[in-house]
């Protein structure tokens, strides 16, 4: 004795957003009802366990041929097969393209590959997150790259509207694309501190600000490239610190408007010839790809490292910043004000983001 | 008359990867028609090709029109192989036919494969110019508008209502024919498609002929149904009730439709015309060949609802005898029947005016069953009833009626509701079944005898119906189960006794104004009460027949029940005999008086038989059925009484066959009639009093049914005035004097008093548990679980006690197939079936839970044994909200209570009142409220002392009643500020997506809707078959995807339609079968509904121009993409 066939369709179709959840956790069937007796919905409506398998069932069959069609969210609004009230519709594409920040953490700069794929079970085994969950994460990361990959203009507006997802979802896909296609390492020790909102936000930074869309936004190219001219123009930076008198300068300046002001004064007197060296030489080494990729953790190493020794506090750390690249205008021999402006901008903004425990 | 059909291809999109190199598509489209094709140019290399072809015009005559669907379809262009098929769509255009229902059919239509689903979509604009309309009616029955719905559509009235009209065609199954064995399943499932097309489009075209022929332009209540009998054949048959329908004009602004009361106008001119050249067109149409088939065993029962009611003890010793008296012989009862028909009372003359008898007998031939003896009978059944001073005018009437309807060859009705007035009497449940042999098709020559099986069951039905002293069936259906050879057909319905008033000529011009306003309206509660009003107003002897009640009064005559029942004085009216027990096929009439709220009620059975062939598989077959029958009717009436109820509506009774078992399957809703008698309880008896232990079991199990009779009255808030009966039963000599007066009319004796005394006091239904079966029948009472907190359920159209819908609807269909094991035992099948239904229903409430609190309406089981030890159960039903808080609007009953209940504590006011009536002796329904109106208008032959007891007694019963609904009124005002998910609301003004929303609903309307134009009939019929099973998710993914699929085709085909909804939808058939060791499977489903327009009331209330835009906003939501 057994049920052979069991289905259940509504002309308008139903989707319970707690089972959809756990369909998109990757549990099985089995695991999902267990959750949900857990839950306490039996009691809530008397129901029995046959009543809430059946009902799983059901709806993972749903879900399963919903997906289809979920890949090309697009696609959902104007299919004949399932009828979806709108405000569903857009719940079921933003919880598909949801993902665990544990997770992306773990494949953040990574390439979105085959062979990447084939590691999630070691993600899966580390982050706890189900290897189905962390397969349909990874595809969505390589299916939002590949379709935003070749198109031009904004790159969260081209992600909000071939996913129909919403601004802060976009927003974090437009991150997860900009670091898969410029592979920055995220994945080194001493980066593992930072969170993934830390790298979406200094994302957000660099395509506002580094791309070629950045500033013209006309032109073919895409927000997913950083601007190959003004990495170029990166290298004249250097003479803030291979010239000794500009050096001294900056400092001189620095100090000046530093002093009585915090704490860590002497910390920073001291530190300034190395720390402006630190940063200025990242931007000089930038025109190179392998030290693209590095620019997270040389910024750790070079500049976050040393103030946090010193235990400067998030205040002091903006002050510094503040008056470092305000003062290197004030420099009479120092041409480079457009670029020192457009550089130090995101680098302040990403190292004040980043700097916490 | 030619016509011609033209057809655009617009676009793609969607469409399948068909070149595996490039990923994409060469796709061209072939449009069909008849036997003339059109192609359009290859769009190369698109999945989203855009034809934008010229007008394929096709020039047709009007009859392929009517049989013919038009053929779309796509193809994908190989220069070197043969074109690959992507799929088809077939669209009918039938709606198009109709001046009042589509125009046009535009927008996106799935394109559709029998073997991969659906595969992409089409654009497409498809239109019909008629050649003028002088002729239009000649040739073919273009025109007549078909409805699904049971009752009589909602945009229009009924002028009137002719009678019954049915058809079949028959046809060889391709699947069965030679050449299968060498063709592709693909092409074999679409032949099969095609032919099913075709075939209803010839018996629509047929049936439209006939209701020509009898004068009308419509059908409503079309059940069309296939037999698919396999080697014998494939048998395509459709019923229905022709009528004459007239387009209200629902909009405020009546300029908005100008052109829809027009169409009706040439309707009423043509039908004069139209029989003479009618007659003389060949309907047989070549291809069409008949089966022959040889009866092996005929099999009739009839199980006229209370049946079994008054058999309390001993009914399990004999029960074949029983089952044969259950067959009500027509021949015994005419001689009984007392020709009751007085001389008319002069003092109700004025009322004849409304009726011209003479013209009644203008038209139809009278089609004689002389065999039958159809004698018409004066005062048929009216004995007892009628036997008041208004009886002779009743009889006259209904003598009037009944030559009207005896005319016609079959009195049969399939509405289920009727308009207000219509429906007078309801005698009960009438049901005939038949076993048949199914034959090989020797000579394709030889007659139909398909025709001739239905015609010995209508016969059959309607002789019962006569037994029961009706002359007419309402609520009439037909269905078949095959297996193998064998095939049972059944048909059922509920005798009734009806008013004349639509079914006669003569009082069409002063019906007409009249009953303008009535018809429209039987849906909300507030339009009740003018529809109420109207009707009575407009009919000066139906306010004789309280409408509250009226039609529990009994149709046949006391001294000659057909069947053993308890009868008692009506406990509205009083006046009027009622039976304590009324099943009948029909939905609730919106102006019943109910207590409480109902419920589903299902008996369930499975019995196994042996294997056998041929003949002796018939015989073992229809000597099983008696017994099955008998037993569903013992569940249903032991089910009824543990719910506290005492009236099923929508009776349903499946009964299916396997190789080695039968099913039964008896769905209804049970309701607490307010003018039957309140229904006793259930008593457990024991045969052998010796064991303590035994006792105690005994008592224990009473005492658990007990207390699921206090619960579940509870449960529907059936609350009964008690003290009412206790006035019953007290012995004041008043019913006697009662029936001294009725003795004066009629040829009632001391007999019927004396019935009514010794039944006055209720007894309780006694259950033996002497053996194992009365075991089982306990166990399977108590087994049925109550549904949860804030469900209702239903089988039937309207759920009494519930009115304030909200707009959220979800329609839904289930299905689960139970595979069985070997060598059970019928206790053990029962057990399994029982079960299978019931987590059926739990999986069903639960699904629904974010509804509540929400009731399931129009619950339509579907049972079918696909093969040995399997058993599928296929469910279709609509789960409504309602708002929980007593809306104004629902305070009909208990505000019309309360005014009854005002005007009764005024004494004063009370005595002039019946003083006014006694003296004028006229009725003055306007100023009377009703339920007083009734018992004061009448009291003119009646001596005042009598009345006065009446009167205080209804005093007494409407005080009493009257509290009793104050305080559950207040019970219920206490607000339950639920979070109510309300996201399943359609949400029609939304935009970023292109497809409209169409609702569905197997019910005839729409909650907080208002139905402002019908689109035409949709029948679709898919086949879809896998080779692949496993890969498609099983069984449950293939068949999951297939009726997605469906659903999706009917809404495409609406909103191409310019429809926003589906009413009346139902899935009549549902054929599963599947061969898991090839992984393949097989499916096929019919289904039927009527598109529709409709717009939300809250729209409807702003101003007309707004409902103007709305209106063609919606269509053009429709035709734009």
């Amino acid at each position: 004795m057994s049920v052979e066939l069991d289905v259940f369709v509504g002309n308008t179709t139903i989707m319970d957003k707690e089972v959809y959840q756990l369909w998109l956790n990757g549990y099985t069937v089995n695991d999902a009802v267990k959750v949900r007796i857990e839950g306490g919905v039996m009691e809530e409506c008397e129901a029995s366990a046959e009543v809430l398998l059946s009902d799983t069932m059901d709806q993972y069959r749903t879900f399963q041929m919903c997906e289809r069609l979920l890949h090309h969210p697009a696609k959902l609004a104007n299919q004949l097969l399932f009828q979806i009230p709108p405000d569903r519709q857009a719940m079921l594409i933003e919880r598909y393209y949801a993902f665990d920040d544990s997770f992306v953490r773990e494949v953040l700069g990574k390439k979105l590959s085959k062979g990447t794929k084939k590691d999630l079970d070691d993600v899966s085994t580390k982050t706890g997150i189900t290897l189905k969950s962390c397969r349909r994460q990874f595809d969505n990361f390589k299916r939002v790259f590949k379709v935003v990959e070749e198109l031009k203009g904004p790159l969260v507006e081209n992600i909000r509207q071939h996913f129909l997802l919403p601004d802060q979802l976009a927003r974090d896909y437009a991150a997860i694309v900009f670091f898969a296609n410029n592979r920055f390492e995220t994945g080194k020790k001493k980066l593992q501190y930072l969170t993934f909102q830390d790298f979406a936000f200094c994302a957000g930074q660099l395509i506002n600000n580094w791309t070629l869309g950045a500033v013209d936004n006309m032109t073919e190219d895409m927000d997913v490239d950083l601007d190959k001219e003004f990495l170029q123009d990166l290298k004249d930076l250097k003479i803030l610190i291979t010239d000794k008198d500009l050096l001294d300068q900056h400092k001189s300046l620095v100090c000046t408007a530093l002093r009585g002001k915090t704490n860590v004064f002497n910390e920073m007197e001291a530190n300034f010839k190395n720390l402006s060296r630190g940063l200025v030489n990242i931007a000089a080494k930038l025109i190179n790809a392998k030290d693209v990729r590095d620019f997270f953790i040389d910024l750790v190493e070079k500049f976050i490292e040393p103030c946090r020794s010193d235990k400067w506090t998030s205040i002091d750390m903006n002050l510094y910043l503040t008056h470092y690249t305000n003062s290197a205008h004030i420099l009479d021999t120092f041409k480079h004000h457009a670029v020192w402006t457009r550089y130090m901008g995101v680098i302040k903004s990403c190292i004040l983001k980043m700097y916490h425990d | 008359m030619p016509g011609k059909l033209k057809a655009k291809i617009v676009a793609g999109r969607h469409l399948p990867v068909m070149d595996r190199a490039s990923d994409l598509t060469d796709a061209f489209v072939e449009v069909k028609f008849g036997n003339t094709t059109f192609k359009t140019d290859v769009y190369p290399k698109s999945l989203n090709p855009q034809w934008n072809s010229e007008w394929f015009k096709f020039e047709v005559d009007d009859e392929d029109l009517q049989d013919e669907p038009l053929q779309i379809t796509v193809l994908d262009h190989d220069t070197y192989s043969a074109n690959d098929a992507i799929g088809k769509v077939y669209i009918d255009i039938d709606p198009l036919l109709c001046s009042e229902a589509a125009t046009v059919i535009s927008g996106w239509l799935p394109i559709y494969d029998t073997i991969h689903g659906i595969r992409g979509e089409i654009n497409v604009l498809v239109k019909v110019d008629l050649f003028n309309d002088l002729n239009r009616f000649r040739q073919s029955s273009c025109g007549v508008k078909f409805f699904c719905t049971t009752s009589i559509p909602r945009c229009y009235r009924a002028v009137m209502v002719h009678g019954f009209v049915e058809e079949l065609v028959v046809n060889e199954d391709p699947e069965y024919q030679w050449i299968d064995r060498i063709r592709t399943p693909r092409a074999s499932n679409e032949a099969r498609q095609r032919l099913i097309f075709l075939m209803s489009g010839e018996l629509q075209r047929k049936i439209g002929l006939k209701v020509l022929e009898m004068g009308g332009n419509a059908v409503v209540g079309y059940l069309q149904c296939f037999d698919l009998e396999g080697e014998t054949g494939l048998v395509v048959r459709a019923i229905g009730t022709a009528c004459t329908l007239e387009k209200i004009s629902t909009l405020p602004a009546t300029a908005t439709h100008p052109s829809n009361s027009s169409p009706s106008k040439d309707m009423k001119d043509s039908p004069q015309a139209a029989p003479s050249t009618l007659g003389c067109r060949s309907t047989h149409s070549s291809p069409v060949h008949s089966a022959s088939s040889r009866l092996s065993q005929g099999f009739s029962v009839s199980v006229p609802t209370l049946l079994f009611a008054g058999m309390k003890p001993r009914h399990r010793s004999s029960e074949a005898p029983r089952a044969r008296q259950c067959r009500p012989g027509f021949g015994e009862e005419a001689p009984g029947v007392p020709l009751s028909s007085g001389p008319p009372t002069p003092l109700r003359a004025q009322t004849f005016s409304s009726f011209s008898p003479s013209k009644s007998y203008s038209r139809q031939s009278s089609s004689s069953d002389t065999e039958l003896s159809l004698t018409p009978k004066t005062g048929m059944g009216s004995g007892g009833s009628a036997g008041k001073e208004a009886g002779p005018l009743k009889a006259l009437l209904r003598q009037q009626t009944q030559s009207a309807l005896e005319q016609r060859e079959y009195p049969f009705f399939t509405l289920t509701a009727f308009p207000p007035g219509f429906l007078l009497h309801v005698g009960g449940v009438v049901s005939a079944r038949s076993v048949k042999l199914l034959d090989r098709i020797h000579n394709p020559d030889e007659p139909e005898t398909r025709d001739a099986w239905w015609e010995e069951i209508r016969q059959e039905i309607k002789s019962h119906a006569k037994a029961l002293g009706c002359h007419a069936v309402v609520g009439y259906s037909e269905s078949t189960s095959i297996c193998e050879e064998v095939c049972i057909l059944s048909a059922s319905g509920t005798a009734a006794i009806l008013s004349s008033r639509f079914m006669q000529d003569g009082s069409l011009d002063t019906e007409h104004r009249l009953s303008r306003q009535p018809l429209c309206v039987f849906s909300t509660g507030s339009e009740r009460v003018e529809g109420d009003m109207g009707s009575s107003a407009s009919l000066g002897f139906e306010e004789v027949v309280p409408p509250g009640c009226g039609f529990c009064h009994i149709p046949y005559d006391e001294l000659n029940i057909p069947f053993p029942a308890q009868l008692t004085y009506c406990y509205c009216c009083r006046r009027y005999k009622v039976p304590d027990v009324l099943f009948t096929t029909i939905d609730l009439p919106t102006e019943a008086n109910v207590t409480g709220k109902g419920c589903l009620i299902q008996a369930r059975l499975c019995r196994t038989k042996k294997k056998a062939q041929g003949e002796g598989n018939a015989t073992a077959i229809s000597n099983l059925l008696p017994f099955l029958e008998y037993e569903l009717h013992t569940q249903l009436m032991n089910k009824l009484k543990l719910r506290g109820m005492n009236a099923l509506f929508g009776l349903r009774i499946q009964i299916s066959v396997g190789e080695t078992m039968l099913l039964g399957l008896a769905s209804a809703t049970g309701v607490y009639l307010t003018a039957l008698p309140s229904p006793g309880g259930i008593q457990v008896a024991g045969k052998t009093p010796s064991d303590i232990t035994y006792e105690q079991h005994i008592s224990n199990m009473q005492k658990k049914i007990n207390d699921t009779i206090s619960k579940n009255k509870e449960l529907h808030e059936i609350n009964p005035p008690e003290v009412v009966e206790e006035i019953i039963g007290s012995p004041i000599p008043e019913p006697r004097q009662r029936s001294r007066l009725f003795r004066s009319h009629s040829e009632s004796s001391d007999e019927v008093s004396e019935l009514d005394l010794s039944h006055g006091k209720k007894d309780a239904f006694v259950l033996e548990i002497d053996d194992t079966d009365a075991v089982e029948d306990i166990h399977a009472l108590l087994t049925d679980s109550p549904t949860p907190a804030g469900f209702y359920s239903c089988n039937t159209e309207i759920m009494p006690g519930i009115q304030n819908w909200t707009s959220a609807i979800q329609m839904f269909t289930s299905v689960r197939v139970f595979r069985l094991n070997a060598n059970l035992t019928n206790q053990g099948l029962n057990k399994i079936f029982s079960d299978l239904c019931e987590n059926l229903l739990k999986s069903l409430y639960f699904k629904l839970r974010s509804m509540v609190p929400c009731c399931l309406c129009h619950l339509n089981f579907t049972v079918a044994i696909p093969e040995d030890e399997l058993i599928q159960v296929a469910v279709t039903a609509v789960a409504m909200s309602f708002d929980k808080e007593q809306s104004l609007e629902n305070g009909k009953q208990s505000g019309e209570k309360t005014l009854i209940k005002a005007i009764t504590e005024n004494d004063e006011q009370l005595q002039f009142n019946l003083e006014l009536n006694a003296e004028t002796s006229s009725p003055n329904p306007l100023s009377s409220p009703k339920g007083l109106s009734e018992v004061g208008s009448h009291p003119s032959a009646r001596d005042r002392c009598s009345s006065w007891i009446e009167q205080l007694k209804l005093k007494a019963h409407t005080i009493r009643r009257g509290s009793v609904k104050t305080t559950s009124s207040l019970e219920k005002a206490s607000p339950l500020p639920e979070g109510r998910s309300r996201s399943l609301r359609s949400n029609r003004s939304y935009s970023g997506s292109s497809v409209a929303v169409v609702k569905m609903t197997p019910l005839s309307f729409i909650p907080g809707a208002k139905i402002i134009k019908y689109l035409g009939i949709i029948n679709m019929f898919f086949i879809r078959e896998t080779t692949s099973l496993r890969e498609e998710g099983g069984v449950s993914g293939f068949l999951h995807t297939f009726i997605a699929e469906v659903f999706a085709m009917v809404r495409a085909h609406v909103a191409a339609l310019g429809g926003n909804a589906v009413v009346s939808y139902s899935m009549k058939e549902c054929v599963f079968m599947e061969n898991p060791n090839k992984n393949q499977a097989q499916c096929l489903i019919n289904v039927s509904g009527d598109a529709v327009i409709f717009i939300q009331e809250s729209e409807l209330e702003s101003t007309s121009v707004q409902t103007q835009s709305a209106t063609t906003h919606t269509s053009n939501g429709g035709e734009g993409t």
